[in-house]
């Protein structure tokens, strides 16, 4: 599958990915509805901090009531109509890359459609093969 | 189960919840077959809260200080509570249930997990209330969606939990899918026939594709439930989403919720394992400390122990990564499950069941209180208590009692029907279970629960009173929970005190008591009983579990002000209450609600009889060594009490030093008593001053007259 990488150093932390991707999730631009997050990272060096899912499938075990999935091309989606906003995968998330927002019932979560990337200006962001 | 005819049938429009609430309660009348809806007024919500403060309310309205467990004026109130509902915060899916206990002859009150309680409620009923009693078995159908209420001929069909559950989820789910939106309460024929009927509250999990039950154990509730010729109640609701509660100020929620999730996340494995073993934790380390009841409670240890500890369990028994949670969004997941066990005795010998097994409590009170080592006897007699419907702690307790009557040589074959009942005997011990469940022999008789059992063997052998009121454990009439208060004087009061009888939940003090030292004089204990209870007590009036408040610490607790009382996770109470209902709390109100359901519930001892000093003590190995054996077995440490009492022990007997040891203990508890209730604002004989319940806000005019009858 292709999931998004990140080089931080070429972030410019102008967040037109957050844009981009709360348009293509939720056909709004609002980076807290995003399901990829940049951050200011304080200190010296590399001044953004970028948070996204890199799919490796460690809530899939975490939800009870089977709502986190593989789908078919590799990437770890939830089924909407399963999930019960418990967020418990939010918690167990080893890279804090799932999100949430009060308006929206179920998690807020990557699905690998390349859209923050085709936003990028930089390129701090690509798609990548993965096995 | 073939349901028969409709006996009746009531269609409603389900309310919309506001705020945590659905401002209606759905009342049922058995005998005459009443269906209807009553309003949930400010004026409650205002007093008692919610979940168990519901339940107690009720049920003082609906009986007299006369009326019997088994009186149809007697009542089952299930109810959540406001928080109860919500899928994000840990443990928020708990049913308070309420009754008058066969066992005590006053109201208890369980705390339950299982999706009966939440479904129930997006159903469109804050609580359930039922009375009078059907003439045949019948079943109550919820249906949430339809706005459908009936009561259902249940004539035919399966008499014990497993099964029942499990049908009734098939025939009410439109498909496999639909199974997730339904919670059956049962219980089996065991309640039928003893007074320690539990109910069993199921949810479907749809990992294990099966139904799991949750039980509301303690003091008889089941035994009710099927005297009322209930079969079976099932709600179903389709539709749960993380708004179903209608929380005002969800971002409240969200934010404690997920940073509970993340603590659990990264400390849970360092500190209870709840995820891998739940509370199965706790053997070994009670065992270390010696409080792990051995033997009736002789003793605190036992060298064969390390074969029913948690790693046993782990190994070989609890299934392993699977989110074990008996309500969406609990992420400490304690309910673990034994798959595939194959039965090995009984009506369902050969059978491959899921087994909820096995909690604590279940471990120390079949096993090591019955002398028993053996993991599979263990998910062996949870399975069936859990299937006949009948409590593990009050079942260990009774077998445990009459084993140590049967190795005294107080009873013997005769008496228990052949059976040879010496501590280790598995056999005999499953073969009482059998009968418990039968309603036969000797099982029959003990199934009466440990007061009643004493006063027959002592009718049946001329057996001393005196002593048999030592070593039988159980207060108020109900049997006690599984930790060994000998050396603890603020947990023989947080057993001896508690509302309901001796159930730790009320007061669990030996940590900070024993080991930490953290409440050295009477006041510090009085204090101690005095926050404890009244702050545990807050769980049952919202629909939230324990569990997630201390069995998980946040990293920095430790150096807090008050680490005993987790100053972070109250807090986290604070926000989601506020979150749901809209009311802005603070730490002191929290603890007013609870404050005011406590003292009502002593008050519904009062008005039943009971309620006083008398009934707030314990049998002496409660607070010490009532034999010779037990002395004997932790000699030094008595010793060396006694010394630096200044009791001169030299040359004095292992009896003349217990007299002692007995005498100093008593003075203790008395005195523990009477700094406790004058810290709780009750007078010296237990009831509650005038003060404080007009302080409270519950002066009632019956409150203030039954009080007033008991002024000094
Ligand atoms: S901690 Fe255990 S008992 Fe409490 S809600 Fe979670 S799973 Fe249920």
């Amino acid at each position: 599958m292709k999931m998004v990488k990140a080089k931080p150093e070429l972030c410019t932390g102008c967040g037109a990915c957050m844009i981009a991707c709360s348009k293509a999730l939720y056909k709004v631009e609002d980076p807290a509805k995003s399901a990829i997050r940049v951050k200011e990272k304080p200190g010296t060096g590399v001044k953004y901090e970028i948070a996204v899912c890199n799919h490796c499938g460690e809530c899939i075990p975490i939800c009870s009531v089977e709502a986190v999935y593989r789908a078919k091309n590799g990437a770890v989606r939830i089924d909407h109509g399963k999930c019960v906003g418990c967020y418990m995968c939010v918690g167990f998330c080893p890279h804090n890359a799932i999100f949430v927002h009060r308006d929206i019932n179920e998690t807020i979560k990557c699905i690998a459609c390349g859209s923050c990337v085709k936003a990028c200006p930089t390129g701090a962001i690509y798609m990548e093969e993965i096995n | 189960m073939t349901t028969g005819k409709i006996l009746a049938k009531y269609e409603y429009q389900p309310a919309k919840i506001e705020k945590g609430y659905a401002n209606q309660t759905l009342y049922i009348n058995l005998s005459d077959r009443t269906i209807k809806a009553k309003p949930v007024t400010e004026q409650m919500k205002q007093i008692f809260t919610g979940g168990r403060g519901f339940g107690l309310w009720y049920l003082w309205n609906a009986v007299s200080g006369d009326t019997k467990w088994n009186d149809p004026e007697n009542e089952i109130i299930i109810a959540g509570g406001p928080i109860c509902g919500i899928t994000q915060y840990p443990g928020s899916g708990k049913a308070a249930v309420v009754t008058l206990s066969p066992l005590t002859g006053c109201p208890i009150d369980n705390n339950v997990g299982g999706y009966f309680a939440p479904l129930l409620k997006f159903s469109g009923w804050d609580a359930l209330e039922i009375q009078g009693k059907a003439d045949k078995d019948v079943i109550i159908f919820i249906d949430g969606n339809k706005g459908l209420v009936t009561i259902e001929e249940a004539d035919e069909g399966h008499d014990d939990t497993h099964l029942i559950a499990e049908e009734l989820t098939e025939k009410y789910a439109d498909s496999e899918e639909d199974k997730r939106n339904i919670s059956v309460v049962s219980s089996g024929r065991g309640a039928e026939n003893t007074l320690i009927g539990i109910l069993n509250v199921s949810f479907y999990d749809v990992k294990r594709k099966a139904v799991r039950v949750k039980q509301a154990g303690r003091g008889g509730s089941g035994t009710v439930f099927r005297d009322k010729k209930i079969k079976a109640i099932i709600v179903k609701y389709k539709g749960v989403t993380g708004d179903s509660n209608n929380p005002a100020d969800k971002e409240k929620i969200i934010n404690a919720a997920i940073r509970l999730h993340r603590e659990i996340f990264e400390l849970d494995k360092l500190q209870n394992r709840m995820r891998e073993v739940g509370t199965a934790h706790l053997v070994g380390i009670m065992n270390d400390y010696d409080l792990l009841p051995v033997m009736n409670f002789q003793y605190g240890s036992h060298p064969d122990a390390v074969k029913i500890t948690s790693e046993v369990f782990r190994e070989k028994y609890f299934t392993q990564n699977v989110p074990d949670n008996c309500w969406h969004g609990c992420s400490l997941s304690c309910a673990k499950a034994v798959d595939n066990y194959e039965v090995k005795t009984g009506p369902y010998k050969g059978q491959k069941v899921c087994v909820d097994a096995a909690e604590y409590e279940t471990i120390a009170a079949v096993a090591s209180n019955c002398g028993i080592f053996d993991p599979e006897y263990v998910i062996e007699a949870n399975f069936y208590c859990d299937t006949y419907g009948l409590d593990t702690i009050s079942f260990g307790n009774i077998v445990g009692f009459a084993m140590e009557c049967y190795e005294r040589g107080i009873i013997n074959k005769e008496i228990t029907g052949g059976l040879e009942l010496k501590f280790g005997n598995a056999e005999a011990a499953l073969e009482l279970l059998h009968q418990m469940g039968r309603g036969e022999g000797f099982g029959e008789i003990a199934g009466q629960g440990v007061k009643r059992l004493r006063e027959y063997i002592i009718e049946k052998t001329g057996a001393d009173p005196a002593f048999l009121r030592d070593i039988s454990m159980e207060v108020k009439g109900l049997e006690v929970s599984m930790y060994v208060s000998k050396e603890s004087l603020a947990q023989q009061g947080g057993y001896a005190f508690a509302n309901k009888g001796p159930q730790h939940d009320e007061a669990w003090l030996i940590f900070m008591d024993m080991v930490n030292k953290q409440i050295p004089t009477f006041e510090d204990k009085a204090e101690a009983l005095h926050y404890f209870p009244v702050f545990r007590t807050w769980f049952s009036l919202q629909g939230l579990c324990k569990l997630p408040w201390n069995d998980i610490i946040p990293a920095d607790n430790a150096i807090t002000n008050e680490p005993h009382k987790i100053p972070a996770h109250v807090q986290n109470y604070v926000d989601i209450f506020t979150g749901v209902t809209g009311k802005n709390i603070t730490r002191e109100e929290l603890l007013l609600q609870s404050e005011r359901v406590f003292n009502f519930q002593r008050i519904f001892n009062l008005k039943m009889g009971r309620g006083t000093r008398e009934y707030d003590r314990p049998p002496f190995r409660l607070m010490g060594p009532a034999t010779k054996e037990e002395y004997e077995s932790r000699a030094e440490r008595y010793d060396k009490q006694l010394k630096e009492l200044g009791y001169d022990i030299e040359g004095k007997t292992t009896e003349e030093k217990m007299t002692m040891l007995r005498q100093y203990r008593e003075s203790q508890f008395e005195k523990l008593v009477d700094a406790v209730y004058k810290r709780r604002g009750w007078d010296k004989n237990g009831v509650p001053t005038l003060e404080t319940v007009k302080k409270l806000g519950i002066d009632f005019p019956d409150v203030v007259e039954l009080i007033s009858r008991y002024r000094e």
